[in-house]
């Protein structure tokens, strides 16, 4: 199959799971009487019950589910979300507020993450079966049982309660006060970004600063994953004849490792990371909660808290279409890189 | 006596059965890594807590996972002879919302991931063994599931059927069923072309036979390690959800919910900075050790099962 038709194969595919996903969320949805769903079309917060009532008739919630179905999607593609409680705004508002302070966070995390577990798990099969191994084995272990929250709090406990470092929140109140005044530009609504361009040095480091412990979080927590499998990976093309040939040619440790078994190696390690953005974002709603972060991940959990349906189901059907597209990214990088893939 | 001979009889002599000798070898694998024995032991402390909880921490009320709490201080109090472990916030007492918690924590573990094996491995199965449209609809079905982040979708899920542990717990078997019937069906898909099914298939055996008498015991494996792996993180998911406020009630015995009571507290007192490190420590701690319990005790089923690392 050339690369072309495989395009178009996953583009294909990628609709129809999109369908299904509306569908899920329609169906989750449609778990709630009409009196809840109605919200979706309430774009104000002044609104009586007998206008609730109004609004039932008018936009047909008690209609058959399919009828219903059609009329939401073409809402949703109108780009009509509803009004959300949780942010006292429209939803697409409440998004454009919080989904900066999300994507700057995930923007300076990821690269630790992957390179964390890259550096770990090429560490672990290259000292394999040594105390380094065991070490990273028991780093990966910890990764996978520790609940989210737990060492949010522990890590909060540690470095603000007892060394009263790294506060909470993505601000300082002096930072805060700047940005929101009239001389400051918020060129990109990314606070690091926005603080480079205006030249507040001040607002820069303090948003990193800030970054700092939600971003320990997120690593130990997602880390694991990408550390296991490449290891594993990594002991595979160890195990390879070419590296025998490479050795009998003279290369040293280093340039085996590096050049012929580590770029191998990470071949399994694109496919994982769409899953972790999965376990990002998951973590991201505990992060922001307990680092008193205000985005997606704290809008959803406060959403979830107080009934704010038109901002839970939005957010659901945003995080979905993000996961399929980056999922499609992926598999499209891997079969650009491993043409093996486009065969099968 | 040859020397195969004495490897089948034994040292006795006597004819012992293959399936006794493969538990006995399997046995002794299990037992010769320390990590599996770590893992076991800690299930086994908790599943002993678990039993004895009536014994250890007597009821107070009708309703055992209400934790009795003597008055409605907000401060947290250290450690004391009334309260072994302290109490939380709001003077819920620590130590038995632990012990009862531990059972909260089995049934929900346990609840959850026997559904999942029963619907994920009879759609798997399905969908392996007959192929075609019927394989292509499910198989299409969990790439929808896969296609939202699992919290996310938890989260929305308990929004619309209502909070609590009983809606915890059927969300997370609404959720978490795909990822067996993937693993089955791929299992599947590699015994169905095997020699022995085409035998039994020549031989007039039927569809549900061949299922269920040669294709399943012959694919369950991978789906087992999966269950054991999962009890762990249906666990993390369920405490996520009650931490978030999105699970039981305030009150109940149930690990999340005791951590979520403990997030005001991470500031100690100006003197003593780590004041109420009690409260966010201990509730936290239990929910690793089991969830560690059970990734350990998964790894090493794995471990042992795995036909490739097998015998070497």
């Amino acid at each position: 199959m050339s690369l072309f038709a495989y395009i178009v194969r996953r583009l294909l595919l990628m609709v129809l799971v999109l369908v299904g996903v509306s569908i899920l969320v329609f169906t989750v949805m449609m778990l709630l009487p009409p009196g809840q769903r109605v919200s979706i079309y309430v774009t104000s917060e002044r609104v009586t019950p007998a206008m609730m009532d109004a609004l039932i008739a008018k936009y047909g919630l008690n209609d058959p589910a399919p009828v219903q179905y059609f009329r939401w999607i073409a809402q949703i593609l109108h780009g009509q979300f509803g009004y959300s409680v949780t942010a006292s705004a429209p939803v697409i508002s409440g998004f454009v507020e919080f989904f900066p302070v999300t994507l700057e966070l995930v923007l300076f995390a990821t690269p630790f993450i992957i390179l964390v577990g890259i550096a770990l798990g090429t560490l672990g099969a290259v000292k394999k079966d040594t105390a380094a191994d065991h070490m990273t084995r028991v780093f990966a272990i910890i990764g996978y049982s520790l609940p989210t929250f737990w060492l949010g709090l522990l890590l909060m406990m540690i470095f603000y309660g007892f060394g009263g470092i790294f506060p909470p929140g993505s601000l300082s109140n002096d930072a805060h006060g700047v940005v929101y005044s009239a001389a400051f530009h918020r060129y990109t609504h990314l606070l690091t970004l926005d603080g480079i361009l205006n030249w507040r040095w001040d607002v820069f480091w303090d948003a990193l600063y800030r970054m700092i412990l939600p971003t320990i979080n997120l690593v130990v927590i997602n880390s694991a994953l990408i550390m296991r499998l490449m290891r594993s990976s990594m002991l595979e093309s160890l195990g390879q004849d070419y590296m025998m040939t490479a050795r009998a040619k003279g290369a040293d440790n280093r340039t085996l490792y590096r050049v012929h078994a580590r770029r191998n190696a990470m071949l399994p390690v694109i496919t994982v990371s769409g899953l972790t953005f999965a376990g990002l974002m998951s973590g991201m709603v505990i992060t922001e909660t307990i680092f008193d972060r205000k985005g997606i991940g704290w809008w959803m959990a406060q959403a979830a808290i107080h009934l704010d349906v038109p901002a839970v189901m939005f957010n659901v059907l945003f995080l979905g279409v993000i996961y399929v597209v980056i999922n499609l990214i992926v598999d499209l990088i891997y079969a650009w890189v491993d043409p093996r893939v486009r065969l099968a | 006596m040859s020397s195969l001979e004495t490897k089948i009889t034994g040292a006795t002599g006597r004819a012992e059965h293959p399936r006794w000798q493969e538990f006995l070898f399997t046995t002794r694998r299990f037992l010769s890594n320390p990590l599996s024995v770590i893992g076991l032991t800690l299930i086994v402390f908790f599943g002993i807590i678990a039993i004895l909880a009536p014994v250890i921490e007597p009821p107070k009320y009708p309703d055992h996972y209400r934790i009795p709490h003597t008055g409605f201080r907000i401060e947290p109090t250290p450690p004391s002879a009334a309260h072994p472990l302290g109490t939380t916030q709001q003077q819920y007492d620590m130590l038995y919302g632990l012990v009862w918690g531990t059972r909260s924590a089995f049934m929900i573990g346990v609840l959850v991931v026997a559904a999942n094996l029963l619907i994920g491995v009879l759609l798997g199965a399905i969908a392996g063994y007959f192929g075609g449209t019927v394989d292509e609809i499910i198989m299409r079905i969990t790439d929808i599931f896969y296609a939202i982040p699992f919290l996310i979708m938890a989260m929305a899920l308990v929004v619309a059927i209502g909070r609590g542990l009983k809606a915890v717990v059927i969300v997370l078997i609404i959720l978490e069923w795909p990822s067996y019937t993937r693993v089955l069906r791929s299992d599947i898909l590699v015994t169905r072309g095997r020699d022995f099914i085409l035998a039994a298939r020549a031989s007039g055996a039927s569809h549900m036979r061949i299922i269920f008498t040669h294709i399943l015991p012959n694919a369950m494996y991978s789906v087992l390690i999966l269950a054991s792996l999962n009890i762990g993180t249906t666990i993390l998911t369920a405490a996520a959800l009650s931490f978030l406020g999105l699970g039981s009630e305030t009150g109940t015995a149930d690990w999340g919910q005791i951590v979520s009571l403990c997030r005001n507290w991470i500031v100690g007192a100006p003197g003593n900075r780590f004041a109420y490190w009690y409260t966010v420590f201990i509730p936290g701690f239990v929910i690793s050790l089991f969830v560690l319990g059970w990734n350990l005790l998964g790894d090493a089923v794995r471990d042992v099962f795995d036909p490739k690392m097998r015998r070497r």
